[in-house]
């Protein structure tokens, strides 16, 4: 199922990345580039210094070319669905001039793959693989020189197919990439790199291919951490408190002691059950009794928005252009609006699992995790050993979302099997994985904005709260803006009742929800079709494409809204991809059910590896995205849960699923940007517009809930 | 108390001495090493660990392994035959039906249990019959077209 998607007007500027984009930094002089809208590098300034590792500059630490000639190409990357394990290999292929079928990847393995931050921010294809490729040109080049050393001839007489160098006159004369490496690394450094190739040299790249793991995936052959098990193993179930922030006073343990083959471990806090079999630790683990202190907080999913808003919190300045009160008066009209955001779960299918061996001589871990590396840091931290002795190989991830970058699990197992000596699972229950994720942060937004009669935007005061300030940016053009972010303790337990971390395009859910729909109710004000009102406040010309593109995807026709259609837009920008949407829904008025019909999705991400990976990418954001939008909320007082399983937190289903178009912008020209999160981060916003659309009743918080959508149509027919 | 449990796996007729409330789910996973059937809630509410007992699609994490005495259980190891893919695995990959994979295999058996009972389900009955498994990578919409066209394949090879 090859297509050649061939770009009308590739102009071959290439691949090198050129980082063109406007902010960016070097951090320690590593290499490593972050891009400022990633990431925010002040959080990464804190790591500590044992995580301030960089990528080898050896490129030999990237590839490895066996005899046979095929090719074992190694990242610190890990996959867990996203797909990287068939674009990196095109990557390679590529660059290398070998088959696609000769790679081999090898993955989150930190005793062979080179050093890796962590598999986030859709930045292997827009980083990672930058560097990759460069290891690849210079290998190859090295080769090319060995070549013409075995054949005896010179350079420019030789070329390469597929893995084997030949005379270009005498084809005769050639050898392979196989007799000249010999299965070694390569000894030969060129003083000067040689430039990756253009886009137009390359054969994979830009081709839609299947994923290459899915036949190990369908036959139940794919390994994941649990699937891992090693003589003398044992399972282990942990003791887990009623409600997080409670302090373990005292525990007795003698009745699980009772049991036969049970063993009870005690390292401080952490007390667990462990037996051979899975469902014996289980009993075992409910008949130890403990006693806990609480110092909880005081708040719920009612309470949380007012508690967030009055959590101390210094605010920084995100951004801002001209003065806002001269936006204000040239305004004719100002909107304020107040917008929520409750907490959301990964809930990715697999657990957090992992499975350590503690030896005398250091420790092996089979992680589900999205750092190895990162894993790798804090067990040799916490042991006291060199990076050396400690090995964490990543199986396959069943799903991490940004929830498995953090690896609490890895250290429990590790300090179990340092007290037995014996190899430990730790697979976490759904229960443990929804009491310890790192949940999406509750957050408020608060928007201010005025425009001119005719519907230009002339004010922009935007200011978030613990959202995170990824997706703040005004986006429009607006000649008086100003940004603020109010999110100084994100992640930290001092604000939220539980902890809260990085969810697929961090922050970007809920500042683009805010966003469009407060320029939805802006354009519905000024009598505008909502497009339209978009198209006449934007200059970014890509911003204007994707629009332009998703529009006719749908087929869209201009009205103001409420239109009684049903139907919503939204943009937005994540990881340097653009992205926009037009949603269609049914909302039954009687019960408050929404509906999704219909969304069309068009996405600009620069040069696309893997078309058919990308597509893919936009139809799981999609999907995945009207869970946030409609129903994945949590229950809980202070730090008791009371959302624990899949029969009270509610994800897409199969009847969820609207008829789904997409399209991605011809841009291969331009370096890659990220793939994974983009598509996700309008699917509040475009159905939150679509439901006003529908109905006249404006939503402010997110999820959109029967009850909700209820409420806002209740207060839409006061007015 | 150990007991004995007599019962087929897989086309194989097998027998294990094993305490018999020991859920089907860890004693595939464990005991026979068929790690093809996944947890995913433990409560039967994802489908991550679906089997086929005796024709019907059913989740292993409820039953206790004494509950299949004397019937017939297939996991997703039992259903390529001699390395050829079942259709359904075939038309799980060709229309890349998957993303992590995790749910993968508890998808293939409940729809191998849905085609048994309808072999030309609509689209619709599709997604009716797949409503109770989860998929957060959101892969549903491949999912529904991999089932229809595995579907017409079967029907093509009977
Ligand atoms: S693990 Fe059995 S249904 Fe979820
Ligand atoms: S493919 Fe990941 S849960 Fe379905």
């Amino acid at each position: 199922m090859r297509k050649r998607a061939t770009p009308k007007n590739a102009t071959g500027q290439g691949h090198s990345v050129s980082l063109k984009r406007r902010d960016f930094f070097k951090l320690l002089g590593g290499g490593i580039i972050l891009y400022y809208s990633t990431w925010d590098p002040s959080e990464l300034l804190a790591l500590p210094l044992a995580q301030r590792r960089s990528l080898p500059a050896d490129y030999n630490a990237f590839l490895l070319i066996k005899e046979d000639g095929t090719v074992n190409n190694y990242t610190g990357k890990i996959e867990m669905g996203q797909g990287v394990i068939t674009s990196l290999a095109q990557q390679m292929a590529d660059e290398l001039d070998v088959t696609f079928e000769s790679i081999h990847m090898v993955m989150g393995d930190t005793a062979l793959c080179p050093w890796d931050a962590g598999t986030w921010g859709s930045l292997t294809t827009r980083q990672f693989s930058h560097y990759m490729c460069a290891a690849a040109a210079e290998a190859r080049a090295v080769l090319l020189e060995m070549g013409s050393e075995h054949l005896g001839l010179p350079l420019d007489e030789l070329r390469v197919k597929e893995g084997v160098i030949y005379g270009i006159s005498d084809p005769g004369k050639n050898v392979s990439y196989g007799e000249l490496a010999k299965g070694k690394r390569l000894e030969r450094y060129l003083e000067v790199k040689p430039a990756v190739k253009k886009y137009t040299e390359y054969h994979y790249v830009g081709d839609s291919m299947r994923h290459t793991d899915a036949w190990e995936k369908v036959t139940g052959k794919a390994r994941y951490a649990g699937d891992m098990k090693l003589p003398g193993m044992l399972h282990a179930r942990i003791l887990r408190p009623p409600s997080l922030g409670a302090t373990l006073v005292s525990v007795d343990t003698s009745e699980a002691e009772k049991m036969e083959g049970v063993q009870v471990l005690r390292d401080g806090d952490l007390v667990a059950a462990l037996h051979e079999q899975p469902d014996m630790a289980a009993v075992a683990v409910v008949r130890i009794k403990a006693e806990y202190s609480f110092d909880e907080k005081d708040v719920n999913q009612d309470t949380i928005f007012k508690y967030l808003l009055d959590a101390p919190s210094s605010g920084r300045e995100v951004a801002r252009s001209g003065d806002l009160k001269e936006g204000e008066n040239m305004s004719d009209m100002v909107i304020e609006s107040e917008f929520h955001d409750g907490y959301v779960a990964h809930a990715p299918i697999e657990p957090h699992t992992a499975l350590a061996h503690v030896e005398s001589n250091g420790v092996t871990v089979w992680a589900s995790t999205q750092s190895p590396f990162g894993t790798q840091d804090s067990i040799a931290a916490l042991l006291d050993l060199e990076l050396e002795q400690v090995r964490v190989i990543t199986p396959f991830v069943g799903g991490g979302f940004g929830g498995k970058s953090p690896h609490q699990q890895a250290v429990e197992a590790v300090r179990l099997s340092k007290i037995t000596g014996k190899p430990v699972m730790v697979a976490w229950t759904r229960e443990e994985e929804f009491m310890y994720d790192t949940y999406r942060p509750a957050a408020v937004v608060r928007i201010r904005s005025g425009m001119t009669r005719s519907g230009k935007i002339t004010m922009w005061d935007f200011s978030q709260y613990f959202a995170g300030s990824r997706g703040s940016d005004t986006i429009y053009a607006v000649p008086h803006a100003l940004t603020m972010g109010y999110d100084e303790s994100r992640g930290g337990p001092r604000v939220h009742p539980f902890a809260t971390g990085a969810w697929r395009a961090p922050g970007n859910n809920t500042n683009t929800f805010a966003r469009e729909s407060q320029i939805d109710m802006m354009a519905a004000r000024a009598g505008k079709d909502p497009l339209q009102f978009r198209l006449d406040n934007l200059e970014d010309q890509q911003m204007i494409g994707v629009l332009k593109a998703v529009a006719d995807k749908f087929g869209y026709s201009p009205a103001a809204g409420p239109s009684g259609r049903g139907i919503g837009i939204a943009c937005g920008i994540d990881a340097g991809t653009y992205v926009a949407h037009i949603a269609q829904v049914q909302v039954d008025e009687e019960t408050g059910k929404v509906k999704v019909i219909r969304v069309a999705c068009a996405q600009d991400m620069g040069l696309c590896v893997n078309p058919q990976g990308a597509i893919l990418q936009m139809e799981s954001c999609i999907t995945m995205g009207m869970g946030y939008a409609l129903s994945e909320d949590i229950e809980y007082e202070g730090g008791k849960l009371f959302t624990k399983n899949f029969d009270s937190y509610q994800i897409p289903l199969f009847s969820w699923v609207p008829e789904i178009e997409t399209v991605i912008l011809d841009r291969q020209h331009m370096p890659p940007q990220g793939g994974g999160e983009p598509a996700i981060i309008c699917m509040g916003g475009v159905i939150a517009n679509a439901i006003f659309d529908a109905t006249g009743a404006r939503l402010y918080q997110m999820p959109m809930t029967p009850q909700r959508v209820l409420e806002a149509i209740g207060k839409a027919k006061e007015i | 108390m150990e007991e004995i449990v007599q019962f087929n796996l897989n086309g194989r007729d097998t027998e294990i001495t094993i305490d018999p409330t020991l859920t089907l789910l860890w004693v595939l996973r464990d005991q026979f090493g068929l790690t093809g059937t996944k947890y995913g809630c433990g409560i039967g509410f994802c489908g991550a660990c679906t089997i086929i007992l005796d024709n019907e699609a059913v989740r292993s994490c409820l039953l206790p392994i004494g509950d299949v005495a004397g019937k017939k259980v297939l996991t997703i190891e039992g259903l390529a035959v001699n390395g050829k893919p079942h259709p359904i695995q075939k038309a799980f990959m060709e229309h890349d039906a998957l993303q992590c994979g995790y749910c993968t295999p508890g998808m293939i058996m409940h729809a191998y249990g849905l085609l048994l009972k309808n072999p030309e389900p609509s689209r619709q009955e599709v997604i009716d019959g797949m409503e109770e498994n989860l998929c957060r990578c959101g892969a549903h919409i491949r999912i529904i077209e991999a089932i229809q066209s595995a579907a017409r394949e079967m029907k093509k090879g009977q």
